[in-house]
This record gives C-alpha cells, sequence and structure tokens, in this order.
C-alpha cells in the first residue's frame, strides 16, 4: 500500500468538500422549505390540494434521485424562452441543477414527514385554539405547526443526512464533490482503496458533526413535549 | 413514440436487470440482517460489537461509495491476487454493495422484531423443554417476519430505487438502458421519463404486494 497517496488525494478532496456541503446545506435548505407546503397540503381538508400533494409524494417517492436529477439536468435547457434572461446560465449549471433535484426530491420525504407530525397533533388543540378565537392560520401557526415540528425534529435530522448521502449522486451529472473528485482520482492513481477511505471519514466527519448539530439544537431550542412540557419549558 | 417503441425491447431488458440486482440484494441482504440480529441478541459481548459496528458504518456511508469501493477496489484486489488486469464482475460487485447495505438497515429491522417479544415466550419454551433451534424455528421465526415485514417492505422499495446506482459502474439496468437508448437517438429526456415511469410501475407493484403479503400473513399468525 502507498501511504503517500493519502497525503496527495486528501488536499484535491477537502477542496470538494466545499461543494459537498454547500449542496447539501442547499439542498437540504430549499427541501425544507418546499417540503412545509406539501407538508400542510397532505394534511388539509382540500380535496385538490391533498391530491396534488399525494401525487408529487409518490412520483417523487416512488422513482430514484438518479433519474430524477437526469431528468431536470436534461430537461431544463429545454426551457429555451427563458434564454437569454438572468436566470439562464443558472439553469443549465450541473451544481445549479444537483441542488433543484436533491431539494425538489427532500421536499417529497419532508413533505410525509410533516404532514405526518401535523396528523398526530392531537385534535383537541386545534379545536382549543378556534374556541379561543384563533383564525385558522393562527391555529397553524401558533398551535399546530411547534407541535408538529417537535415531535418529527429527530426525523429531520435523519432527512439532513440523507441529504448528504444523495448528494454525492450530484457526480453523476459531472459536479465535482466529494464523490465526483474521489472517482476521479481513483481513474489516475488506481488507489481506489486510500482514496475512497479518504472520501468515507470526510462523509463520516461531515455526517458526524451534523448528528451533534441536531441532537443539540433539539436539547436546546425544543423542550421536552407531552404533559407537563409547559412548565418544564 | 417511434423510437421509443424502437428501444422498448432494451428497456424491457434493463427493467428486468434491475429487478435482478434488487432480488439478489434482497434475498442475500435479508441473510444477513437475520444473522447481524441473532448475533445482536445473542450473549457473546464481541459478537455484539461487531454487529453494531458492521449496521453502524454501513448506515453512516453514501450507498454510491460503498459500490464504487466495491467496484474499483474489488477490481484492484482481484488483480492482485490474480496478477494481471482482471475486472469484477460488476453485478456482483454492485449487488454486494446493496446486500450490506440492505443487511445494515436489515438487521436494525429484525432486532427490534426480535426484541418486541415478550420474554415470557422465551421461558415458556424452555419450560417445555423445546431445543434452541425448535424454539427459533416454530416459536420467534414466524413472529419475527410478521413483525418485520413491514420495515423490510419499506427498505425493499428503497433498495429498488437505489439500485439505480449500479448503472454508474456499467451495469445493464433501466438507466443504463435508458442512458443508452437517449445517446444513440439524442432525446435523453425522454428515455429518462420512460425509466422514471418503469420504476413508479415496479414500486406501485411492490407496495401492493407488500399489502397482499402482510394481510395473508396476518390471517395467517395472528
Amino acid at each position: 500500500m502507498n501511504f503517500d497517496i493519502f497525503a496527495s488525494t486528501f488536499m484535491p478532496l477537502l477542496a470538494a468538500f466545499g461543494t459537498t456541503i454547500a449542496l447539501t446545506i442547499f439542498g437540504f435548505t430549499f427541501g425544507q422549505i418546499l417540503g412545509l407546503p406539501v407538508g400542510i397540503a397532505l394534511s388539509s381538508n382540500s380535496t385538490i390540494a391533498k391530491t396534488l400533494a399525494r401525487i408529487y409524494t409518490f412520483v417523487w417517492r416512488g422513482t430514484p434521485l438518479l433519474v430524477q436529477l437526469l431528468i431536470i439536468y436534461y430537461g431544463l435547457p429545454r426551457l429555451t424562452f427563458l434564454k437569454g434572461t438572468v436566470i439562464w446560465p443558472f439553469l443549465i449549471a450541473p451544481l445549479v441543477c444537483a441542488t433543484i433535484g436533491i431539494a425538489l426530491n427532500s421536499a417529497a420525504y419532508t413533505g410525509a414527514l410533516v404532514g405526518g407530525g401535523i396528523q398526530r397533533v392531537a385534535a383537541g388543540q386545534r379545536e382549543a385554539a378556534q374556541t379561543l378565537g384563533f383564525s385558522k392560520w393562527q391555529t397553524l401557526r401558533y398551535i399546530i405547526l411547534p407541535q408538529a415540528y417537535r415531535s418529527i425534529f429527530p426525523a429531520i435530522g435523519n432527512e439532513f443526512i440523507l441529504v448528504m448521502k444523495a448528494s454525492t449522486l450530484a457526480s453523476a451529472i459531472a459536479v465535482m464533490d466529494v464523490t465526483g473528485a474521489a472517482r476521479s482520482i481513483v481513474a489516475q492513481t488506481y488507489a481506489p482503496f486510500q482514496v475512497f477511505a479518504v472520501a468515507g471519514l470526510l462523509y463520516f466527519v461531515f455526517g458526524s458533526i451534523a448528528g451533534q448539530v441536531f441532537r443539540f439544537l433539539e436539547a436546546r431550542r425544543l423542550g421536552p413535549i407531552g404533559p407537563g412540557a409547559a412548565s418544564a419549558s | 413514440m417511434v423510437d421509443i417503441l424502437k428501444y422498448a425491447p432494451l428497456l424491457a431488458d434493463g427493467a428486468l436487470v434491475t429487478v435482478k440486482v434488487s432480488v439478489t440484494s434482497l434475498v442475500i441482504g435479508t441473510g444477513l440482517g437475520v444473522a447481524a440480529a441473532i448475533a445482536a441478541v445473542s450473549n457473546n459481548i464481541w459478537l455484539k460489537r461487531l454487529v453494531g459496528a458492521y449496521a453502524g458504518i454501513v448506515r453512516s456511508f453514501p450507498e454510491l461509495l460503498i459500490i464504487f469501493v466495491l467496484f474499483y477496489g474489488g477490481t484492484v484486489a482481484l488483480s492482485r491476487l490474480f496478477g494481471g488486469h482482471v475486472e469484477i464482475s460488476a453485478f456482483w460487485a454492485g449487488s454486494a454493495a446493496l446486500s450490506i447495505v440492505f443487511g445494515a438497515y436489515a438487521s436494525e429491522i429484525f432486532r427490534g422484531a426480535i426484541s418486541s417479544i415478550p420474554r415470557g415466550q422465551f421461558e415458556a419454551a424452555q419450560i417445555l423443554g423445546l431445543s434452541k433451534a425448535q424454539l427459533w424455528k416454530s416459536i420467534l421465526l414466524p413472529q419475527v417476519a410478521y413483525r418485520a415485514l413491514p420495515g423490510i417492505g419499506n427498505q425493499w422499495l428503497i433498495l429498488l430505487k437505489d439500485s439505480s446506482l449500479v448503472s454508474i459502474v456499467g451495469i445493464e439496468d433501466v438507466m443504463r438502458s435508458a442512458a443508452v437508448a437517449g445517446n444513440a437517438t439524442r432525446s435523453p429526456l425522454t428515455f429518462y421519463l420512460v425509466a422514471a415511469a418503469i420504476y413508479l410501475v415496479i414500486t406501485a407493484i411492490s407496495v401492493l404486494s407488500i399489502a397482499l403479503l402482510e394481510r395473508s400473513v396476518k390471517a395467517r399468525f395472528v
């Protein structure tokens, strides 16, 4: 085994690590933003909103992310009426395509989580809020969503890790993230074990830090839930 | 439209390979998962640590990286072993990677299913004089299978989609077929949409089958 290779692969992989981090954080953030309305629609009383959200989650969760990324990668440049506008150069950038693809995919999973979280909030909470004169929007904003997010928070932390793993697929559409860079270094050096070990270590470190951050947030920002929680916080 | 019909046999072959890779990984991965779960509930502390490390480590690495390690690493290892360039079969490297990943998640599901069985059943079996093998075969496994079914069904749906990753190392699954047809006709978008539709159909069939299976198992055991 050639150990020098560890040193020579570490720097290029570390440079690509920035792309992986950006892809994960942006993909996750936009996924969360888009997932909220999906979740609200899934648990709403409107048949149309519910049906649309169900179709969205079924299609996006029923097909591989890889095919979704490729469809976006080849599909966006077909929107030729946007040619010449300011957003056009972004639409054909692989990194932007990957971020959009990962965000839309994460939104489907997040939507299902949020929808489930909303449905688990006890019905009495909604009724009590309405009796107290809260509007429908206020009930959702101040009563339902805070409780729903508390119950699904650990799953959202999981979703972050899943998005990090999903970001590796961006390498299939020519994004030079850690996985893409590792693969091209392997093609040059033919030292798969050392290179992938360094790549794996980077993902492991990133995932561990993210896990710690989410656990910290959970303990800090969100008090315990359940009976007696109000007095505890 | 004509293009799609022309490439329909290629896509059908690809779909078959997708199912083949997925089913192979399901079978091997379930075996791994059951073995790891039994080790996890055993009294051997080292065995427990070993399977704990297996499940923990595998689940914290991206699936694509595991596929790459087995494919490129397998080729290098085989070449060293036999001298000269020996390329590992992409099918087996891909299936092995997916099996290892599936096994890691399945072990957690089976472990949960085993530990949800009330303690009294173990004691009752001992009092009735059942051997350890009899206890597992006629008392525990049917119940474990029933309790693990929803989790394993879920994991199967994930496996099915993860199987698309093996196309990156050159297995001719439905993704690869779509890429080939898309390149040849210069309309990749069309063929990737067809591939997505094929995955959606396989997923829908799987969801229905799992629901039927759950119902029939429930009728028989509960």
